[in-house]
């Protein structure tokens, strides 16, 4: 069958069987390898994108199931190529990535996080990523890199 | 790995889903825990009938005071309904304990129903609840199944291969009800090893259900009894954990009961 997604803003068709998973549409249709495969089983949160706003897994969704619907991988997150999202030069800057496998998992988590909840605790930021692993930073850079950005967006900090 | 080949049907209407459905057909609702059971090729159903076009299967209402949750409602619906907080805060509870938002974004009321994991959190708060479970087939029609008889073993309930859960019915908890739902997993997120749902209305009214003491949601009617006749939270953890054999659940789930029961109390 052949179907048609719209990621990061741009339309991509491509002929699929019923059980190609979304993850496998994104990186081999539309070649977009940004979004990492992990476990393949929905418990490293490597693959998570954004299916019209909201995270989710990309290998626990049959691609067919996201026809006609909006995809945001890592590729989409920053606003041009020259430039990196505001969590991205957090993640740079707070060393909150090593091999980097896990990055753009925790990416997509924490912007949807961000959106949803501008000014989250600690306790939420470790909360809300708590389904993404990462084997190299041990967290603490990720969680300050968040936080950081929160502090950032907030008109009464400067 | 990567799922076996499959038929693929998507109906758009309750009845349609019913004609497709039968014995090697499965219903695919949020997909949170069938796609990982086809990846592996645990499950090779040779089709799967997705059920999230179904329109009429995704909604909250309450009606005459009683809770309806159409089967395809997902997760995050009722974490962020404020009917659900209102008048059922034990399902807002126990939700927060499944899995992580990216799953609650996608997995449904129905199929954590369905697919009966016995560490499910959702199947024991709506065992506490009394909630009735509403099932339709092309062949039979619909009948109502009570949470004692719907959870058979882990995963596996009293569901036939051409029916499908439709709706889950949650009775109005009595005036002045309190609730709380408390569980142990090793990190926030994973499957529970212990948990206990529990709701409490003045002295009458007690209920209490507990996660990982059996294969299937279990209540606990005789801590339930002991409360009603004046038992502290403490005596009545003691009772409702008193029948597991294994001293370290015994020990988890009469805590576990003592700290939800507790929890209720102080409202």
């Amino acid at each position: 069958m052949i179907i048609e997604i719209e990621i990061n803003g741009e339309p991509c068709r491509g002929e699929i069987e019923p059980r190609t998973l979304l993850s496998d549409f994104i990186r081999h249709t539309a070649g977009l390898t940004g979004t990492h495969v992990g476990c393949e089983h929905g418990v490293c949160g490597a693959c998570t994108v954004q299916l019209d706003g909201e995270t989710v897994r990309s290998c626990l969704m049959l691609a067919v199931q996201a026809k006609g619907r909006s995809v945001l991988t890592v590729e989409g997150l920053a606003p041009g190529d020259a430039a990196l999202h505001p969590l991205q030069r957090a993640f740079h800057e707070h060393h909150a990535l090593q091999c980097g496998f896990c990055t753009p998992g925790f990416l997509l988590t924490a912007e949807a996080l961000l959106r949803e909840r501008p000014d989250p605790s600690e306790r939420e930021v470790r909360e809300a990523l708590a389904g993404n692993l990462c084997r190299c930073t041990g967290y603490e850079g990720i969680v300050n890199a968040v936080l950081d950005v929160a502090r950032a967006g907030r008109p009464d900090v400067a | 790995m990567k799922p076996a080949p499959f038929g693929y049907v998507a109906p758009s209407t309750i009845a349609a889903a019913l004609g497709a459905l039968g014995e090697d057909a499965k219903p695919l609702a949020g997909g949170q825990s069938l796609v990982p059971l086809l990846n592996f090729r645990l499950a090779r159903p040779e089709t799967l009938v997705d059920l999230n076009g179904i329109a009429e299967l995704a909604y909250l209402r309450r009606s005459d005071g009683t809770l309806r949750i159409g089967a395809l409602t997902r997760q995050v619906t009722i974490e962020r309904s404020a009917v659900v907080a209102e008048g059922w805060p034990l399902l807002a509870q126990a939700v927060r304990h499944v899995a992580h938002p990216a799953i609650r974004n996608r997995g449904t009321v129905g199929g954590s129903v369905a697919h009966a994991d016995p560490a499910a959190e959702l199947p024991v708060a709506l065992t506490a609840l009394d909630a009735r479970f509403h099932v339709r087939s092309a062949a039979r029609g619909t009948r109502t199944i009570a949470a004692a008889d719907l959870f058979l073993a882990p995963l596996m309930t009293a569901l036939e291969p051409d029916e499908l859960l439709v709706e889950i019915e949650v009775p109005p908890p009595p005036a002045g009800a309190r609730s709380a739902f408390v569980e142990h997993a090793r990190t926030h997120g994973d499957f529970a090893v212990a948990g206990a749902a529990v709701v409490r209305a003045g002295r009458e009214h007690a209920a209490v259900a507990l996660l990982g003491a059996g294969p299937t949601p279990v209540r606990a009617p005789d801590a339930e009894h002991a409360l009603r006749h004046g038992a502290s939270a403490a005596e009545a953890a003691a009772i409702a954990g008193a029948g597991l054999d294994d001293d370290y659940r015994r020990a988890l789930t009469t805590e576990l009961v003592r700290r939800a029961l507790e929890e209720a109390q102080a409202g």
